[in-house]
């Protein structure tokens, strides 16, 4: 029975999903082998076979940790991170004579911390958790013997169960199909969880169970699955079923996967054979790429640096320590005796100075560890978090019409959002609403519809160019683009001449009538019928077909029914004016794809006779004609020309009647290809498929159009303000791009134009003559000499700083990716305004992006919404993903989705500049305050002879990071604001302060540690000139250790928070409550802790209430050390806020004053940060205003 | 005719042009948090705050500088170095040997009063070179020994000064075994000048770090001897030179509390001193002073403070001025952001 072929042949395929009818291949033969185990007992999952094979439950777990692993698995993750395992070491180290703390203050603070991680860890781990609960109880219908169904917990499945699914429900787990309620066992599935396609698709039954309809047929029911072991290739399954004695071979068309809907079918009848883990989806589900921002790698970079200091700190202490450790026994003789050198530790022994002195090291670099912030890491993961959910929580980035407002996938990027260089755009459903609209068809030669796009709106407005338009009248345009919605959705089509029934009355109605029925019937989509309201609406896989069976069904061909082997339609007939049923039998579908570029369906009319209809890109159709069917050819080749120039997507549409012969014989050689699995499977159907699809005769072309998404012109003019580079990477034709580039500003007249399109003739004619690689070879060398001579203008056009716009079809790009043309191709790029690769594919989108990355070394951001952009969402620094009409794939891979293009606006200019900024400042600050605070604790090291005693108490040390300054960062993180969202919108160029890196550059954040160093220095000679040997109050009482410690360390605590005060701009009650209230903390934790028993609080008993807080000297030198220390950075930022300002100043003293109304000054403002280079409708006036006034001068 | 109707279809997902208003929106709610318009105030740094600014710590600064520097003025202090002037002739070269031998140490030496002095006057000794404040030896101590009897023989901490012919030391350490031990007395005109100890450590220490049951043990027995004895019939709480040496100093130059003489002392007053030099600190050559001390509200003599607060409010009224003369003369130019780093490279776009 192996390898043998059934006879019946049912019907075509559908979909390509399918390897066609299954037969027992070569690679059945492999199942009961190695890889090839699994065996199924359906209906009897408790028999004794199947007991031995003891395959695993349905439960599946998503968690990362169970309870017994979540400690050791955690904490291995938190320790990775080498500051953290730093602390771990000083941990360690601290229950060890070495440590100048006591331990519980040491490991304390770190407990916190990784406590903090590991309890966000635990939080989003239940979160799953409890998710893995709904799902694992979910119920579906179980065969439980005597042909009974109950509901049973998903997790309670055993392999080899029958279940019942009903419409709408889930899959449990990986099914073997075996009958449905249609009586072809048939059943309709989406997959949107998995491939995020949201069109349907097909499976069915083998036919020998097909007949299983009732619930009581599987009373008796037994069969044997064998199968490939579980893997997690959603496209290729290899089984076989034993039935009644006989082998029946298993194919992917049986397969239903876990996570997968049933829909447009009432119920079906399944056996399990993976189940849990074991499931394709879950074999499948793998991490995303984990990204991190460039201010968190230099940030790692700085902890180097302090890493490299804190050493340098120890080394120089162990140096001078093991010095005077040695010399404190002179020839036998104790020099300080009061510390008995004579008898002593390892620790502290003069005859081993050496010894003592790397162990002083050792016990300096824990004593130094204040150099390290520890919380920076969680401070800044808390800041992150939050600042996402006001990312979702932003009412400007919410859709209302689709009820989608922004989200925040990933939380590591934010501040990455202030930082892009590079924008990297699809087009369709990106810059476009991928609502398809069918405008305009070519039918016969003559050009029907009346509809006026938007791009041609753009055109004419282009072309009436008034001069002395104004900027507010631009505006104005730019709205009245926003045009109502037709009343029917995908179809725009407004002619008389063929609507309602009309178009018999043209002269060549014939093809008019076949042109419209192609329409019709040449598609994949599946209706659904309406009862009540006697509508028809299409599930179609892209929107374009969904636009041409809404067109074919307004025009009077109405598509209501398809069944595997039938099309049925109304169609008008012009002779009775009536609407008249027809069927049409449907033999094969040749399916598209984007190779081939076009799609075919062959039927057999109710005549008998056999029809191939046929529709694809112009390219690939001309060159398909029959001799005899180019009739309309040159007439139909200048509308589609026009349309394109139009912006709109044009299709050709062709038909060709075949013999039934010819059929027979494609027919054959066509299924045998589908049937195949290997390599070259699509290489063979495509063959078939070319073979028939030849001799067509032209009916028309189509034109639908692809509508720019609300505000998108505008939003491209603001980024472009803000000098951020876009590009556009699309799959369109390039007259199509290149005008949806001059709709959206990205183009405009008298910008200079390289396109990349070798198309000569003579390449041409190489290509068709066999030798490609000549045709490569000569078209590599096109490329390369237009690269050059694009250079060549860019170089002349720059002295002119004229715009430049770069154009590179598809074709071009694969040689100019080529390692030795990219570098040449990218500096030309670079130097381009804007630059449109049109007819790429996602695998050229994602190597154009990964090139601007790894090239540049500038941030690039990828923007899609299909599941083509996968690669380049990925790719990207930050990709965004579209929540748009094809389905979730590019959301689920993005690091941030947002509903609509215009959006990425407010996201970058607000956002992200504000979120760049706030971790900036954050972690300059953060640094500035740890520097501060070790570098006291180092000198005073000086006065101590190096010997790690602190001068502070072990729990101020402890607490300092952890309660006493740790809000106010996380508040700056959180809420600091330079300038108002509406200013920031105001004034794009801001945003060039985070392409320039100009609040994190090295400069920066040396200068910030070097303020920390400053202010440790005033703080510790102010306290130790002011409090040294002689009595610091009335009563005589001179300072002690603990005395000066506590001072100090209420200086370092106002200096720092106060700091803050002064390097923020934005203060509401929260800032208030943080930083004030860190400094009243601090008092309140002294008297608390002071009050303690001395046995806990040791030398800080007390201290506040009896010694300090009575002393004048205390609370003058608090203020002195805070002036003291504050006025460097104050002096500094008034002469620099007053003459240097950096943008975001100037943005203030403008609000300070009042002028963010007054249109002229922050027309300045702008304008001179403008560049005539860069792209937008600013910039295409600007350069407008420019030519005239030359002209003006030449007259 | 049917084909007219018009209908509703959908190209993949029609859903999204539906009007009626949804129950679970996801809508985010509006709250000023969340939308981050919190009423705030946003300073920038204006010539009229920067000038005020500056105005004000001068104005603030300028008077407490005064006043401190006054105070500091206005206490009188005598200072005098003797560990050179108390050792003989002929051990100048070996103090060491000197110190450590059982020669008489006394020692006389005469203060002159410059400026009248007013009661109480605080006598302190100062150590010059003196490390208080190593790890090892501000670690060399018992907390709980000193505080309670019952835990007398928790000297873990104490080596190697924890025991002492088997017998653990009370108050063990280093600290308390290198307590000082050289003595003064006053006399003017030959009537001896009364030094009030009482009341010369902090009260806290008194009361709770120091037990009224704790009694010395076993203290200087061992074989090299350190520095004071302790009558040890007398509680640690009221060993008040105890208590004082073992605040340790935070730097390696500190003065301790001596005493206090609760009398007037009149200018050109003549004070013998007669001293036991017993103290070496000629092995690590640390100077040793008596000091004596009146104060004022801001403590002993240091016109630190007094100069810092005239610096930094001198500082800052120079700075207002000059702010402002700049602010005049060189106004700013608004609107120019010509300086900005990314208008200088025209290749920027």
């Amino acid at each position: 029975m192996v390898g043998g072929r059934r006879k019946k042949q049912h019907f075509s395929r559908i979909h390509a999903f399918t390897c066609g009818k299954a037969y027992f291949r070569g690679d059945h033969s492999l199942i009961g082998g190695p890889g090839f185990s699994r065996v199924v007992y359906c209906n009897d999952p408790e028999c004794f076979e199947a007991s031995l094979l003891n395959y695993g439950g349905n439960y599946v777990r998503s968690t990362k940790y169970t309870l017994a692993t979540f400690f050791p698995k955690s904490l291995f993750e938190q320790f990775r991170r080498v500051a953290n395992f730093y602390f771990l070491i000083c941990a360690i180290l601290s229950f060890t004579p070495l440590s100048p703390y006591s331990s519980i203050s040491n490991v304390l603070p770190l407990v916190v911390v990784i406590g903090a991680t590991m309890g966000k860890e635990a939080v989003e781990d239940w979160k799953r958790k409890k998710q893995d609960i709904e799902m694992n109880n979910r119920k579906v219908k179980v065969h439980q013997g005597d042909g009974r169904f109950e509901h049973t917990k998903w997790m309670d499945l055993k392999v080899g169960d029958i279940v019942k699914v009903e419409k709408d429900e889930f899959f449990p787990a990986d099914l073997i199909l075996l009958s449905s309620s249609y009586e072809e066992a048939i059943c309709y599935v989406e997959t949107m969880n998995l491939d995020g396609e949201t069109n349907l698709k097909l499976k069915q039954a083998l036919e020998a169970t097909s007949s299983l309809h009732e619930d009581s047929s599987f009373q008796n029911f037994k069969a044997v699955i064998r199968c490939e072991d579980p893997n997690a290739n959603l496209y290729s399954f290899v089984g076989s079923l034993e039935f009644r004695k006989e082998q029946y071979p298993l194919s992917p068309q049986q397969l239903l996967l876990r996570d997968s809907k049933l829909r447009n079918t009432d119920y079906i009848f399944g056996a399990v054979i993976f189940t849990g883990h074991d499931t394709k989806v879950i074999q499948n589900s793998t991490e995303p790429p984990s990204k991190r921002s460039k201010i968190e790698r230099r940030m790692d970079k700085i902890v180097y640096v302090l890493f490299a200091l804190l050493v340098l700190l120890s080394v120089i202490g162990s140096i001078f320590f093991g010095i005077a450790t040695r010399e404190d026994l002179e020839n036998g003789k104790m020099t300080r005796w009061y510390l008995r050198p004579d008898e002593t530790t390892i620790y502290y022994d003069p005859e081993r100075a050496t010894v003592a002195a790397i162990l002083q090291f050792l016990t300096a670099l824990m004593l130094y560890s204040y150099l390290i912030p520890i919380s920076l890491y969680v401070s800044i993961e808390v800041v992150k978090v939050l600042q996402s959910i006001f990312i979702n929580q932003d009412l400007h980035m919410y859709y209302e019409e689709a009820d989608k407002p922004a989200r925040a996938r990933t939380s590591n990027l934010n501040e990455e959002l202030g930082q892009v260089d590079t924008i990297l755009s699809d087009k369709t459903g990106t810059l476009t609403c991928n609502s398809m609209e069918f405008i305009k068809c070519s039918v016969a030669g003559t050009s029907y519809g009346r509809g006026i796009t938007e791009v041609e709106k753009a055109l004419a407005w282009r072309k009436v160019s008034p001069l002395a338009q104004d900027v507010t009248e631009e505006e104005g345009q730019v709205e009245e683009f926003k045009k109502e919605k037709p009343s029917v959705k995908g179809f725009n089509f407004l002619d008389e001449r063929i609507m309602n029934g009309n178009w018999i009355k043209e002269p060549r109605a014939d093809v008019i009538q076949k042109f419209l029925l192609l329409l019709a019937v040449c598609h994949t989509a599946i209706p659904e019928v309406d009862e009540e309201a006697g509508r028809t609406s299409y599930e179609a896989e892209s929107p374009d077909e969904a636009a041409f069976v809404v067109a074919a069904r307004e025009l009077g061909f109405e598509f209501y029914e398809r069944t595997q082997t039938r099309i049925s339609f109304y169609e008008f007939d012009p002779l009775s004016g009536k609407k008249v049923e027809r069927s049409y039998n449907l033999l094969n579908i040749l399916e598209f794809s984007s190779s081939r570029k076009r799609m075919s369906v062959i039927v057999r009319n109710e005549e008998g006779k056999l029809l191939l209809l046929c529709k694809g890109a112009d390219s690939v159709m001309f060159e398909r004609l029959a001799k005899s069917g180019q009739e309309f050819a040159e007439l139909t080749k200048e509308h589609i020309a026009e349309y394109a120039d139009a912006g709109l997507r044009t299709l050709v549409i062709a038909y060709r009647e075949i013999d039934e012969q010819e059929y027979v014989e494609f027919n054959e050689q066509f299924t045998e290809a589908k049937n195949l699995v290997s390599a070259d499977r699509e290489e063979m159907i495509e063959e078939a498929a070319g073979k028939i699809e030849r001799d067509l005769i032209l009916l028309g072309a189509t034109a639908v159009e692809d509508k720019l998404q609300n505000g998108v012109p505008d939003c491209i003019d603001k980024l472009a303000q803000a000098g951020i580079k876009i590009w556009v990477l699309t799959g369109d034709k390039m007259e199509t791009a290149i005008n949806i580039g001059f709709a959206c500003s990205l183009l405009r007249q008298g910008m200079k134009q390289i396109v990349i399109n070798p198309e000569t003739p003579e390449i041409k004619a190489l290509e068709k003559s066999d030798d490609k690689s000549a045709a490569a070879a000569a078209f590599k060398a096109s490329v390369l000499q237009q690269i050059a001579e694009g250079k060549r203008l860019l170089s002349s056009s720059n002295k002119d700083s004229e715009a430049v716009a770069l154009i590179v079809d598809g074709k071009s790009l694969t040689y100019a990716l080529e390692d030795d043309v990219k570098d040449n191709f990218l500096e030309l790029a670079i130097g381009c305004a804007s630059v449109i690769c049109c007819r790429s594919s996602p695998k050229q989108k994602a190597l154009v992006t990964r090139l601007v990355k790894s090239k540049t070394g500038s941030t690039t951001l990828a923007i899609g919404d299909g599941a083509n952009d996968v690669g380049m969402l990925q790719e990207a620094d930050i990709g965004v993903g579209i929540s748009g009409v094809e389905g979730m794939q590019a959301v689920m891979s993005s690091d941030i989705a947002i509903a609509q293009f215009r959006f990425l606006e407010r996201l970058l200019l607000v956002h992200g500049h504000w979120c760049y900024r706030r971790i900036s400042s954050m972690i300059c600050y953060f640094f500035y305050k740890n520097i501060a605070f070790g570098f006291t604790i180092f000198f005073y090291e000086i006065y101590a002879s190096f010997s790690g005693q602190a001068v502070y108490n072990d729990w101020f040390l402890s607490l300092y990071n952890v309660f006493f300054t740790s809000l106010p960062v996380i508040a700056l993180g959180v809420f600091d604001q330079d300038v108002s969202s509406r200013l920031c919108l105001k004034f794009p160029p801001l945003y060039q302060e985070g392409i320039q890196n100009v609040l994190f550059s090295w400069l920066r954040i040396l200068a910030w540690l070097f303020n920390g160093v400053l202010s440790a220095t005033i703080i510790f000679f102010f306290c130790i000139r002011a409090m040294q040997h002689q009595a610091f109050r009335k009563g005589g009482e001179v300072v002690g250790l603990e005395i000066l410690g506590a001072t100090m360390y209420t200086c370092v605590v106002w200096v720092v928070n106060c700091q803050m005060a002064l390097s923020i701009s934005y203060f509401t009650y929260i800032q208030h409550l943080f930083i004030w209230g860190g400094i009243v903390f601090w008092y309140i934790f002294l008297i608390a802790y002071g009050a303690i028993d001395p046995d806990i609080s040791t030398s800080a008993y007390q201290v506040f209430i009896e010694a300090c807080a009575p002393s004048g000297l205390y609370w003058l030198l608090t203020l002195l050390v805070l002036i003291a220390s504050l006025l460097p950075y104050f002096a500094y930022s008034a002469i620099q806020m007053r003459f240097f300002p950096l943008y975001h100043q100037m943005i203030q003293w403008i609000r300070s004053d009042g002028q963010t109304d007054d249109p002229e000054y922050c027309h300045i403002v702008r304008q001179r940060s403008l560049s005539h280079t860069t792209v937008g409708y600013t910039a295409r006036f600007e350069a407008k205003s420019k030519s005239s006034k030359e002209r003006a001068r030449d007259h | 005719m049917s084909s007219s109707t018009p209908s509703s279809s959908a190209g993949g997902v029609g859903s999204a042009d539906s009007a009626a208003p949804r129950r679970n929106s996801k809508r985010p709610k509006y709250s000023k948090f969340t939308q981050q318009e919190l009423p705030a105030c946003k300073p920038i740094l204006t010539p009229r705050w920067v000038i005020s600014a500056f105005m004000l710590v001068s104005i603030v600064f300028i008077p407490i500088g005064v006043v401190s520097l006054f105070a500091s003025r206005d206490v009188v202090e005598i200072i005098d170095r003797y560990e050179t002037a108390c050792v003989p002739d002929g051990y100048k070269n070996d103090k060491v040997t000197f110190i450590q031998s059982n020669f008489t140490k006394q020692c006389n030496r005469t203060l002159t009063v410059k400026k009248r002095m007013k009661k109480p006057i605080y006598v302190y000794y100062q150590l010059d070179n003196f490390y208080q404040n190593h790890r090892r030896y501000v670690k060399s101590r018992s907390d709980s020994q000193l505080k309670e009897n019952s835990s007398w023989d928790d000297v873990s901490s104490c080596k190697p000064e924890d025991m002492s012919n088997d017998q653990p030391i009370v108050p063990c350490g280093l600290i308390a075994w290198s307590l000082f031990n050289d003595t003064y007395n006053f006399s003017l005109n030959n009537q001896q000048l009364a030094v009030n100890k009482k009341g010369i450590s902090w009260k806290s220490d008194r009361d709770s770090k120091f037990g009224k049951d704790v009694f010395p043990k076993n203290f200087q027995n061992g074989t090299l001897k350190g520095g004071a004895t302790l009558n040890s019939s007398i509680p640690l709480s009221e060993q008040e030179d105890l208590i004082v040496w073992m605040r340790t100093a935070a730097l390696p130059t500190f003065r301790k509390l001596y005493g206090k003489i609760e009398q007037d002392l009149q200018p050109n007053d003549q004070i013998v001193v007669t001293l036991d030099n017993n103290y070496n600190t000629y092995s690590f050559n640390g100077k040793k002073k008596l000091v004596l001390s009146t104060t004022s509200w801001l403590g002993g003599k240091n016109d630190f403070l007094g100069i810092a607060y005239l610096t930094v409010g001198g500082l800052c009224f120079f700075l207002a001025l000059s702010f402002t003369v700049v602010y005049l003369v060189k106004p700013r130019r608004l609107g120019d952001p010509s300086y900005l780093s990314w208008n200088r490279n025209p290749g920027g776009h």
